[in-house]
This record gives C-alpha cells, structure tokens and sequence, in this order.
C-alpha cells in the first residue's frame, strides 16, 4: 500500500504553479536562514528570521497543513519574534557587531566544514535509499477532513497524554522564567531600591540599574507610578 | 501531484545545515538562538513532509508540541540572557567563560 503510493507520488508529474510556489518559497527561506546568520545587527537578524518563517508557512500551506501555518505565522513570527526584539531592545544590544573578528583561529572554516560534510553525506544518503518507509496513516489520515478538525481530534485522543505534558512544560516555563527574570533580594548597597525593583519586576528596574546616580527614594517614586518610570528612563 | 517530498526534505536538511553553521560561528548569544529557531523550523518542515507523504496526522501533532518546546525555550533562554546580560553587560558567549556569576 504505501509502496503504490509512493510510486504514485514519485511518477505523478507537478504543476507548474506547485513548482512555482515551491521555488520561490525555497528562495525565500534559504535567503532569509543565510541573512540571519551573516547580518551583523541582531535586528536584521531577527528580520531575517521573520522572513524564513513566513516561507517555511508557506510551505506548511503547499502540503495541506493549513492551520500550522497559522500557527506558525501566529506563534513564531508573531510572539518569538517579538519577544527576540524585545530582549534585543531592552539589553541594547542592537548594535553593529564585528563578525569580521575570530576569538577562535581557525573555528570558523572547521565549522563549515564539518556541517558542509554533514550535508553532503545526508543528501547523499536520501539518494540511495528511500526517504520515507514503514506504514502510513498509522495515527490517522491527514486527508478528508478539515485539517483543524483531524488535528483537534489526534491532540485530544491519541496524543492527549503528550498534551497534558506540554502544559506542565509551559508552567514550568513560565515559573522559570520569572525566577530568572527576578533581581536577587540584596545586591550591593542599594538594598532598598533593589528590594522594590525587584517586587515589581525586570522592566521597571531598569531605569534604576541603568544610572545609578539617582537616588533611591526618586527611584522608589517612579517605580511605583507608571509615569514616573518614564520619566526617570528618560532622564537616565 | 504537487512536488515530491525528496524536495521538502532536501530544504530541510539545508535549512538545518545553516542554522547549524550559525550556532557553531557565531558569538552572540541572541543570533544563537535564533539559528537554533532555524533548526527547529527545519524540523518541523520535514514532519510536515513525512505527515503528507505517509498520509499520517502524526507528524503535524509532533509540529504542534515542537512548537510548544520552542516557545518555552525561547522564554527561558531569553530569561538567562537577561539575568547574565545584567552582570556582565553583554550578550556575548566568549565573554561567559567563568562559572563564577
């Protein structure tokens, strides 16, 4: 059965739009996964990234996966990536970079070598054997309904126990983050100003780290109002 | 018939060689992530290929709690960036050579 359709797939000629759509979205993500990694500004990377999302949706689109592509566009390119720039705007750390420079001799070239073989022999494998065996539809057929409706009823029947443990995941995740995210209680002198930053959390304290020469009830004051937290970051 | 899956998995290995090339060379530990954010699109690709090909819903699943792996990643990565970037002033992984904060 699936050797039938595989061979059914393999002989079965494509469309000129399919191949069209197909090679311009390849371009698309192969453009955009060498931007991010040559760019030497972390916001032209995440740009970049953007872009190879949106391809690799379209490709989700081109093989009847339609809701993951809006996932995709949704959760990726809308939250990531946000929350890359986010990050990248908060640490300033959105200047150029000198990618010209190598702390390690000769790591560089022993990198690309190394996955260019990886490449290579991986291509070279799916040409000698068969890309895809074993049985199909084994958890289910991705045709002949709604694509949301196939994957609601999978994630809630077969997969309902690995669903459960992607929210214990996310929890745990979330509690991370906020411990991670939590300025220890005593750091320094400033213990009182550390103490509010701390209870309010890692965006209003940044003024108050970023100049220490204000004093710690002005900082006390704009971190318990909203307008005086821009204040003080606009004066620091 | 659209295009066989021996092109999807072809650009998904690609794909995964160049994010993989920017975690291994690069120094910023933003940019870091974000070819590993490649990496995981690139798998997800390929699932997204086998599912079609073996007509099996399985693969778009695995999709959907890839993308949960992601997301928690990205947000305690991001989390430890933050806390080392406030003691050290930077986002760069040489620098974070000392196990002592």
């Amino acid at each position: 059965m699936t050797a039938v359709f595989l061979d059914l797939v393999a002989t079965a000629k494509p469309t000129l739009p399919d191949v069209a759509v197909f090679a311009v979205a390849a371009a698309i993500i192969l453009a955009g996964a060498v931007g991010v990694v040559v760019a030497r500004n972390p916001v032209h990377s995440a740009l970049m990234l953007v872009m190879t999302l949106f391809g690799v949706a379209v490709m989700f689109v081109l093989q009847q996966a339609s809701f993951l592509a809006a996932v995709q566009v949704i959760v990726y390119a809308g939250a990531i990536v946000v929350l890359f720039l986010f990050v990248i705007m908060f640490l300033g750390v959105d200047r150029e970079e000198d990618i010209a420079k190598e702390p390690l001799r000769g790591q560089r070239p022993l990198a690309v070598a190394l996955v260019l073989l990886g490449l290579t022999g991986l291509l070279l494998l799916g040409q000698v054997s068969k890309w895809t065996t074993g049985q199909s539809s084994v958890s289910g057929s991705n045709t002949g309904a709604p694509n949301v409706n196939l994957l609601g009823k999978a994630l809630y029947t077969t997969y309902l126990f690995p669903f459960e443990a992607t929210s214990a995941l996310l929890i745990i995740a979330v509690v991370g983050a906020v411990v991670l995210a939590r300025r220890p209680p005593a750091t320094g002198s400033d213990g009182g100003s550390g103490e509010i930053a701390g209870t309010t959390g890692v965006v209003d304290g940044a003024p108050a780290d970023a100049d220490p020469t204000i004093p710690a009830d002005a900082t006390a004051a704009a971190t318990t109002t909203a307008t005086g937290t821009e204040d003080a970051g606009v004066d620091a | 018939m659209s295009i066989t899956v021996g092109w999807y998995l072809g650009l998904s290995v690609v794909l995964f060689s160049i994010g993989a090339v920017g975690v291994l060379v690069r120094r910023n530990v933003l940019i870091m992530f974000m070819c590993v954010e490649l990496m995981l699109n690139a798998a997800n690709l390929a699932f997204v290929s086998f599912a079609r090909t073996l007509h099996d819903i399985g693969g778009q699943v695995l999709v959907f709690f890839v993308l949960v792996v992601a997301a928690a990643e990205v947000v305690v990565g991001l989390g430890i960036v933050v806390a080392i970037f406030r003691r050290r002033a930077s986002a760069n992984a040489d620098d974070l050579h000392l196990m002592k904060g």
